[in-house]
């Protein structure tokens, strides 16, 4: 079963890696923009599909991530490996923060710690403005280069993304395999049980909520060079919802499932908006038409309902 | 793996433990040692206290007032896995399993969970030969080899009262405490299961509360009464039984 | 820093959280009633701005804007309550979502209907203009609005101490099981304070539209500072919506005062550091 889905999702980034040559520019940019924002929904599906932890603040990893970048690579014009290392380890730094204020509470009480949280980084963008520019953003952020292999035009961009998606997909894939991902799901199911057999608890969230907070964080640094520019729209509370909509639309607890939510958003939003000015109200819409009629998601509807 | 038995101490030792929620005191000035390897029944009529003072010994909830050590530690304000972690394991009266997860996967948690494995992040569980093979042996034990890749929530009463054993047994326990194994079961279920209950490792420590008592005496030697909080009663079977207070409040005689 | 600097500050700070206490106080009973989590709820501080200022428009009648904005986002909590949210109890995803969604739909009629542009919802003359005391100034309006909050705060502790009703709610926020148990109806009371809740942020909504104007986007900057009054206040709890808007309120104005560039920091981070200490707010229970 397990080795039927590895080799579904291999075939997957193989397809993609195929047609990309073969695709117009903006479906092109679209799929890029796919993957570094299905990077995102996997790594809050870890918390939330998996441990149980419904974060509304995971924007905020996200955003340290795409600030530092945008930051380091217009002021002190650092290179590719720089920005990933210290954008990565800064997320890294801030979940840890965050974590050891948020990870004590249980519920809607974690729910609303972590949209705190989430403001707190949201405000640092918006109002700190002589590191961020405030509400004009970082713009001019340019595509990376790795050493001789120049990345800046969309189809080596998109194959870096790929790359870049596969191996944090196949990362997260082990870690919820894995022991440790076993007890995250078991904690998902009995805390209580989980303390009686002899686990702490508190440690297993910690642990999860950080090495969450490194992939969203991932996908952050991608951004800034994706998107070329970063701004308050990026760590706003509605991203962090929307994150949650990929999650819950592709199906919580299937990680690759999220991605594909991931996906379809990115999609629907961007030609809704190019047919329609009224996308927000299909958006909307989408949200209500989710929750009512489709809980358990795409992939966990395809997988048959086992919750 | 299992440390020697340190005589000088009891396996479970409760000294003057309380526990009051509001004004109610649920658990009043209880004090108890458990010899390694005593098999005791704590009875009593509902709402005596029993369950909650499971509650105190695990570290589900904290003592009011009161002692609480296990093969002579203190572990009166360690939180329940430290207190896991020197020998003590649980069952639950209200089924409490991973009800998503196979009945493998419910025994492989127990089972890791003494071990470093489960901070381990990059191999999948399944490659994880030694823990495979102890988790299958424990549901052999209570008879679930052949419910392996049954996903619990689908399991039959009978069968998760079973899971529960199991899991309390998968970690290798010195002291258990078994709340109710019986509770929902059939008759023909509740023989099942006292047979499986008899048949424990002797070395382990087991308080159990049951509520059917021919069970409950059966597989005990000492026994506890609680009424309304405390202790009323205290030593082997016959002499409990034949406690005229015992016979009054609980035994209805 | 003169005096009058801290006077005047105090004074912004207080009436702001005259505001805030409009629009959260609600939003704490629904949170504690039904454990709901309404990303909606800045949307209904907007679209009772909206409505108040068509009617304004219309009549000339700041009154009539006041209850017709309180009237008509009632009756859309009302329609939430009734055929949506309630399918979700206790499904605390499912309250985000479909929040959220509602809110990202109100935002993209409120800008059919009423556009792009800023406006002011006009105010009587009688408010406009200001006072002295001593030597710092008070604009009335703003005075208006401590009023008003003062007013509406003594009416829902009255209510909720004095009457009948105000007991089924306060049963309901302390265990809605065991209310149920003892024949609450509580699917009625939940229904009459997700309405109040709805039209006394519209109510801010109007007040607020008079200072701080109606514009596309509204809902989602006020929301925040209805999470975090609730959340620092505790919830379904009346003297922490009053402490918590105040305490906002405060630290709002003082933290763009002082330190402009870091003045959402100061209000969001005690606010953490509160949750991180008494995870259920100043003055709830767990």
């Amino acid at each position: 079963m397990i080795v039927r889905r590895a080799l579904l999702a291999v075939a997957a980034i193989v397809v993609l890696a195929v047609i990309a040559p073969l695709l117009p520019a903006y479906p092109l940019t679209l799929l890029t923009q796919a993957l570094i924002v299905g990077i995102l929904a996997m790594s809050l599906d870890v918390l939330l599909g998996y441990t149980g932890l419904t974060s509304l603040g995971h924007a905020a990893y996200f955003g340290v991530g795409a600030y530092a970048v945008a930051i380091m690579t217009t002021e002190k014009q650092a290179g590719l490996i720089p920005c990933l290392v210290i954008g990565v380890l800064l997320a890294a730094a801030t979940a840890a923060v965050f974590g050891l204020l948020a990870i004590r509470a249980t519920g809607t009480y974690f729910l609303m710690i972590t949209l705190a949280l989430g403001m707190v980084i949201w405000g640092l963008a918006f109002r700190w403005v002589s590191l961020t520019k405030g509400d004009n953003g970082i713009a001019g952020v340019p595509r990376p280069s790795l050493g001789p292999l120049e990345l800046s035009g969309p189809l080596p961009f998109f194959y870096f993304c790929l790359v870049a998606a596969a191996v944090a997909w196949a990362l997260m894939g082990l870690l919820v395999m894995s022991p440790f991902g076993l007890g995250l799901r078991g904690i998902r199911g009995s805390e209580s049980r989980m303390l009686a057999l002899g686990y702490n608890v508190w440690l297993h969230k910690y642990a999860a909520f950080v090495i969450s907070g490194v992939f969203a964080g991932f996908g952050g640094t991608l951004w800034a060079y994706y998107n070329g520019f970063v701004s308050p729209n990026d760590v706003q509370l509605v991203t962090s919802v929307e994150t949650l909509l990929m999650v819950a639309l592709g199906g919580s607890g299937t990680l690759i499932g999220p991605a594909i939510g991931a996906g379809l958003i990115v999609f629907l939003k961007n030609f809704a908006s190019v047919y329609t000015k009224r996308w927000l109200l299909i958006l909307g819409a989408v949200y209500i038409g989710v929750i009512l009629y489709a809980p358990s998601g795409i992939v966990g509807a395809l997988r048959g309902r086992r919750r | 793996m299992r440390a020697p038995v340190e005589t000088a101490h009891a396996a479970l030792r409760l000294e003057a433990v309380c526990r009051s929620f509001g004004g109610l005191q649920a658990v009043d000035a209880v004090t108890l040692a458990v010899r390694p390897g005593e098999r005791r029944a704590l009875i009593g009529p509902n709402g005596a206290g029993k369950t909650t003072l499971f509650n105190l010994i695990s570290g589900a909830l904290p003592l009011t007032t009161g002692r609480i050590s296990l093969f002579g530690h203190d572990v009166t304000s360690a939180p329940a896995h430290r207190r896991a972690a020197l020998g003590l394991s649980r069952t639950f009266q209200i089924t409490n399993l991973f009800p998503d997860l196979t009945v493998l996967e419910n025994c492989l948690l127990a089972v890791q969970a003494h071990t470093r494995a489960r901070f381990a992040m990059l191999r999948p569980v399944s490659h994880y030969a030694t823990l495979l093979d102890r988790a299958r042996v424990t549901l052999a034990s209570l008879a679930l080899e052949n419910l392996g890749d049954a996903v619990v929530r689908n399991l039959s009463h009978g069968e998760q009262r079973q899971l529960e054993i199991a899991l309390a047994l998968a970690g290798r326990p010195r002291v258990l405490l078994l709340d109710e194994p019986t509770a929902g079961l059939s008759p023909a279920e509740s023989r099942l299961m006292a047979g499986l209950l008899r048949g424990l490792d002797p070395a382990i420590t087991v308080l159990m509360i049951e509520h059917d008592m021919d069970i409950a005496l059966e597989l005990s030697e000492m026994v506890t009464v609680l009424h309304y909080g405390r202790v009323i009663a205290d030593g082997p079977r016959e002499q409990v039984k034949a406690d005229p207070q015992v016979k009054e409040i609980y035994l209805g005689a | 820093m003169s005096t009058e600097f801290w006077i005047a500050q105090s004074f912004n700070g207080i009436s702001y959280g005259a505001l805030l206490f409009l629009l959260a106080s609600g939003l704490s009973l629904i949170f504690g009633v039904m454990r709901i989590v309404n990303l909606a709820h800045g949307s209904y501080f907007m679209l009772g701005g909206y409505v108040g200022l068509t009617v304004a428009l219309r009549t000339h009648s700041f009154t009539l804007a006041c209850l017709a904005g309180a009237v008509a986002i009632g009756l859309v909590g009302i329609g939430m309550e009734r055929l949506f949210l309630r399918r979700l109890r206790s499904e605390v995803l499912g309250q985000v979502l479909l929040t959220i969604g509602f809110a990202l739909i109100f935002q993209d009629l409120a800008l059919l209907i009423w556009g792009g542009d800023p406006y002011t919802v006009p105010i009587p003359a009688v408010l406009t203009g200001t006072v002295r005391l001593g030597g710092a100034v008070f604009p009335i309006y703003r005075i208006f609005i401590v009023v008003v909050a003062i007013v509406v705060g003594l009416g829902m502790w009255l209510a909720l101490d004095r009457t009948r009703a105000g007991a089924m709610i306060r049963a309901a926020v302390d265990d809605a099981e065991m209310a149920q148990g003892v024949g609450i109806n509580v699917p009625r009371v939940s229904l009459i304070v997700f309405a109040l809740g709805a039209a006394l942020a519209a109510l801010g909504g109007v007040i607020g539209g008079g200072f701080l104007g109606v514009y596309p986007g509204a809902d989602f900057e006020v929301l925040p500072y209805a999470f975090v009054v609730v959340i620092v206040g505790g919830l379904g709890s009346l003297p922490g919506a009053v402490a918590g808007s105040l305490l906002v309120g405060l630290l709002d104005n003082f933290g763009k005062a002082l330190f402009p560039e870091l003045s959402y920091f100061t209000l969001f981070a005690p606010m953490a550091v509160i949750l991180a200490l008494r995870p259920t707010g100043l003055f709830g229970r767990s």
